[in-house]
């Protein structure tokens, strides 16, 4: 396997772990995510210790996993307490269980061994915050997760695959400036345009007429998390002395990047803003557009990672300067895969 | 404590980039590859200073 372990990992939106078994392969671990009657989530190896039945095709009793092949019966913490014909319960009949950890309405899981420290998981803080609405969705990529993490970490492409909804001339032409924090694990990616078109997206969303000024700010945090913090305001609308930005528009634009399997991919998309917050036709607006926005990365990701599957190993890819931050990022997973 | 922060920074009006590593050494590339290179070969860049491209 290709992905970096010991990592905390985007399993699911904190409303799709409920009552029902829900079955997510997890850098090619097979996890079934429920919710226990004291409202925990907890996820368990998603195969019976008996013929590797899935349980999530099992049932519940209680806080307990059925089998729905020969009955093996689990408790949350992986132990199993009953299984068919007989009274006595072999030593090894425990399913592995996975840390998984709340926050931000996010359900993270732990794939890996060692010190699952929540205190690593890396922050959202607008996605669960007064003053800010959320519109999300996910869509699953056939296709490898560094083809996704390649994508948003050049944002060039979207003047040319996103045209007529965040992408305009500006954005392929606006050089960038790239920073890496070795001692983090964090790749930036600015990208500051003044005094240029709004794309309809923010044009409809904000009401702005005119002319935009637009903040393009990258922060990914390998291996899943990745945050475009975009400004937008009227042309010349600066912040004040004292860094007061209240007069411009923000969207914090989150992506859980989680792989599935070695060519698969959660792509997890968040918008959360932080204006027009009683209106729900911006909502609306902008939950369908970005959806709009990103299948149109899935269906090109899609075609890559089929053409990927079709060339000779070895295949020497041109790199320019817009990718400086995607180098960046491909190099710190790779340390993180290398070192797992 | 020095910072372990590298940057590459577009130059304004060119093609070029300009990395600058955490030492405070500076370099100008062609391309992206070339200034990883570069900036990850600290400490040994040290005589490439004014190796770069004008």
């Amino acid at each position: 396997m290709v992905f970096p372990r010991n990592q905390w990992y985007v399993a699911a939106y904190g409303e799709e772990v409920g009552e029902e078994l829900l079955a997510r392969t997890i850098c090619g671990e097979p996890i079934v995510f429920y919710r226990t009657g004291a409202g925990d989530a907890v996820a368990l190896a998603d195969r019976c210790v008996h013929r590797r039945f899935p349980l999530s095709e099992g049932h519940r009793d209680g806080d307990r996993l059925v089998c729905g092949y020969h009955g093996f019966t689990y408790e949350p913490d992986g132990r199993c307490v009953a299984v068919p014909a007989q009274t006595r319960i072999p030593r090894t009949a425990r399913v592995p269980v996975y840390p998984v950890v709340e926050q931000d309405s996010l359900v993270w899981v732990w794939i890996g061994d060692g010190d699952a420290d929540p205190a690593a998981i890396p922050r959202a803080p607008w996605l669960d915050a007064e003053g800010w609405v959320v519109v999300r969705g996910m869509e699953p990529l056939e296709a490898r997760y560094e083809l996704l993490v390649d994508n948003l970490m050049d944002l060039s492409h979207e003047t040319y695959l996103h045209g007529g909804y965040i992408g305009t001339p500006e954005v392929a032409e606006t050089p960038i400036t790239t920073s890496v924090d070795e001692e983090a694990g964090v790749v930036r990616v600015s990208r500051r345009m003044k005094d240029v078109e709004c794309p309809p997206f923010y044009a409809n969303s904000t009401g702005i007429k005119g002319r935009i000024d637009r903040w393009q700010d990258i922060e990914y945090q390998p291996p899943c998390l990745y945050l475009l913090h975009s400004r937008i305001a009227p042309a010349g609308l600066e912040p004040a002395p004292d860094g007061d930005d209240s007069a411009a528009f923000h969207a914090e634009i989150v992506y859980g990047i989680t792989p599935s399997t070695e060519t698969t991919t959660f792509d997890f998309w968040m918008v959360a803003r932080d204006f027009a917050l009683d209106d729900p036709e911006v909502t609306t607006y902008l939950a369908e557009s970005n959806r709009t926005v990103v299948m149109q990365d899935v269906v090109a990701l899609n075609l890559l990672e089929k053409v990927i599957a079709t060339e000779p190993e070895g295949y020497q890819e041109l790199s320019i300067n817009i990718d400086t931050g995607g180098l960046a990022a491909r190099r710190l997973l790779q340390r993180m895969t290398d070192e797992s | 404590m020095t910072s372990a922060l590298l940057q590459v920074v577009w130059s304004p009006g060119s093609d070029h980039l300009t990395g600058v590593c955490h030492c405070g050494a500076e370099y100008r590339a062609d391309g992206p590859v070339e200034v990883w290179q570069w900036l990850l070969a600290h400490p040994d860049h040290e005589a490439s200073i004014e190796a770069g491209i004008d």
